[in-house]
């Protein structure tokens, strides 16, 4: 079983879009939604749930005031700022438990938080493991990893080929969580002076933890001269051959639909995309 | 005042919006743009600012002095976050998993503990013309935008009209980088996603009270139903922005909206004053 995940480094170009394609298009995968704070493959898979299990993690600190002295050494030991007048600032606190360590009058317990849920639906692709981070809240490289591993035993039992996650913008804890262990890393970038910008921090998350990766410039039409300066830097750096997806309405349209591109529209972008996943099969060596 | 331009979806114009808004009043007020999506700033692409300081951003790590150390094991137990395991005849620490919040060092009974710096990122500051420039960077292969965004939080000058990009999503990064602002811009694009997304952002500023309006970006015929959903919660519609094909030509050159197509800078211009009764009118009626 092969793990391949959608990253991109600049929000909105295209990951979802794409992975909701995959899943048309794979045989015998196991989905994943790994952008747990602003997931939408559902609005492309609309999935019929399965299981609902609440995610609990991490703490937060509580103050007891009828044991609370207002000695005020908590407030000067958190690095945080998160303790005010001696009351919690729920949204500032890390859950270090560093004041409840301290208070002399052992006024501060910590109380383990319930930040999110995670879910296994039935599509009519298959399964898909998908997660909503509450609002606001922390740990999201945590619930991330949950939806990989619960990603993993359920390819394991159902003997998958292929897991396909949809990962989510930038290059910090959610993507690291994201990508660590994975076999391949496809990379969707767009022909913009940002686009390139972040794919190379992106590329450069995944060399720093040896997944291998495959770019595909997303609209690449749209400026022609930045598309070729992405493949350049691509044959620089050994990723081989770069797939150009064209600007298509179709994208858009689909999306109002809620189906896959793919099975919208017949036309150039959805052979291109059919040809990019046979290129990560035979990359994956499957 | 301070804006914080925000998204909840990824790529729907926010640094469109902010590089333009402070474009357009760089000439009218003392102006400070501070990119705080730390992990991809991309501001600097469009304004090309002089950098003349670059200040690294550092987490304290325990570094153990093993000679004083008896193995008690006190430190892995008050660490959250199990960056600290005690063996036998040594201690490992993990500086990628440690927050640095300083339990350890000040709860270990040898005083076996002490602080050693670890870089994570960079607070670079310069200008732009007459556009004061703040923005932070996450190094890559590191997993906490946080303190490198609090870093860059504390250059902001409230005196002066600062807009604050901020990176997509929801979650922590997205609520220390608005935190403190007067009124955030929501950027969405007129697709389910945005819409999802949007009420996604939407709920989390609303939160952290803060004061909210919308910028529906690529606009063409189907924005009906976003339209409906501002109605409904409220939230003003303060501009549009059509779906251009131009517009993302002069994006993808790095080219501000207001610098390309001039005419735009009265736009922003007006979104200006629109935002600065919304925020005028809460403060004087939070007065009254």
């Amino acid at each position: 079983m092969k793990e391949v995940v959608v990253l991109s480094g600049k929000g909105g170009t295209g990951k979802t879009s794409i992975v909701g394609s995959f899943a048309s298009l794979a045989k015998n995968k196991v989905l994943a939604d790994c952008d747990v704070d602003a997931a939408d493959l559902h609005l492309l898979l609309r999935p019929e749930t399965q299981e609902k299990n609440e995610f609990w993690s991490g703490q937060a600190a509580t103050i007891d005031e009828d044991k609370c002295t207002q000695c005020g050494l908590c407030q000067e030991l958190c690095r945080f700022n998160a303790i005010k007048d001696y009351k919690v600032d729920p949204i500032s606190c890390e859950g270090c438990g560093f004041c409840s360590h301290i208070c002399p009058a052992d006024a501060i317990t910590m109380k383990d938080n319930m930040s999110g849920h995670w879910f296994i639906s039935k599509t009519r692709y298959g399964e898909l493991v998908h997660a909503r981070l509450g609002i606001a809240e922390e740990n999201s490289g945590k619930l991330v990893a949950l939806v990989r591993q619960k990603a993993r035993e359920l390819a394991d039992k159902k003997k998958a080929d292929y897991i396909i996650s949809d990962g989510p913008p930038g290059i910090g804890c959610p993507v690291i969580s994201s990508l660590s262990g994975a076999d391949l890393a496809l990379l969707v970038t767009e022909p913009t002076l940002s686009g390139i910008h972040d794919l190379e921090r992106v590329y450069e998350v995944c060399r720093h933890f040896n997944v291998p990766a495959l770019v595909c410039i997303n609209k690449y039409d749209i400026n022609e001269s930045n598309a070729n300066k992405i493949e350049d830097y691509c044959q620089q750096q050994g990723m081989g051959t770069v797939t150009r997806i064209p600007y298509d309405n179709a994208v858009t349209e689909a999306m109002i639909h809620g189906i896959p591109v793919v099975e919208y529209s017949h036309n150039g972008l959805s052979s291109k995309i059919a040809a990019l996943w046979d290129k990560i099969v035979n990359k994956l060596g499957g | 005042m301070i804006i914080s331009v925000a998204s909840g979806k990824g790529g729907t114009g926010k640094t469109l919006v902010a590089t333009s808004l402070a474009v357009s009043l760089k000439d009218k007020c003392s102006l400070q743009l501070v990119d705080c999506d730390v992990e991809e700033p991309n501001d600097h692409l469009f304004l090309k600012p002089v950098i003349d300081k670059k200040e690294p951003v550092a987490i304290p790590v325990p570094k153990i002095d093993e000679t004083k150390c008896t193995f008690c094991g006190k430190c892995a137990e008050v660490c959250a976050y199990n960056a600290i395991a005690v063996l036998p005849k040594n201690v490992l620490v993990l500086p990628n998993l440690c927050h640095g919040c300083g339990a350890c060092s000040y709860l270990c009974p040898e005083k076996a503990i002490t602080e050693e710096d670890m870089i994570i990122g960079v607070v670079e500051s310069g200008h732009a013309g007459n556009i004061d420039f703040i923005q932070g960077r996450l190094n890559t292969g590191e997993a906490m935008p946080v303190p490198v965004i609090r870093k860059v939080k504390e250059k902001v000058s409230p005196d002066k009209t600062v807009i604050i990009d901020i990176s997509p999503g929801t979650s922590c990064p997205v609520v220390e980088s608005v935190k403190g602002s007067d009124f955030c811009l929501l950027v969405t694009e007129p697709t389910p996603f945005g819409l999802n997304d949007l009420t996604l952002a939407v709920e989390t500023v609303r939160k952290l009270g803060i004061l909210c309006g919308v910028v529906i970006n690529r606009a063409g015929d189907n924005q009906g139903k976003m339209e409906a959903y501002c109605r409904e919660q409220n939230i003003p519609v303060l501009m549009t922005i059509p779906l251009d094909t131009e517009i993302a030509r002069l994006y993808s050159r790095g080219i501000t909206l207001a610098e390309g197509m001039p005419r735009w800078q009265e736009k922003f211009e007006s979104l200006f004053r629109h935002i600065k009764e919304l925020v005028d009118e809460r403060s004087s009626s939070l007065k009254r």
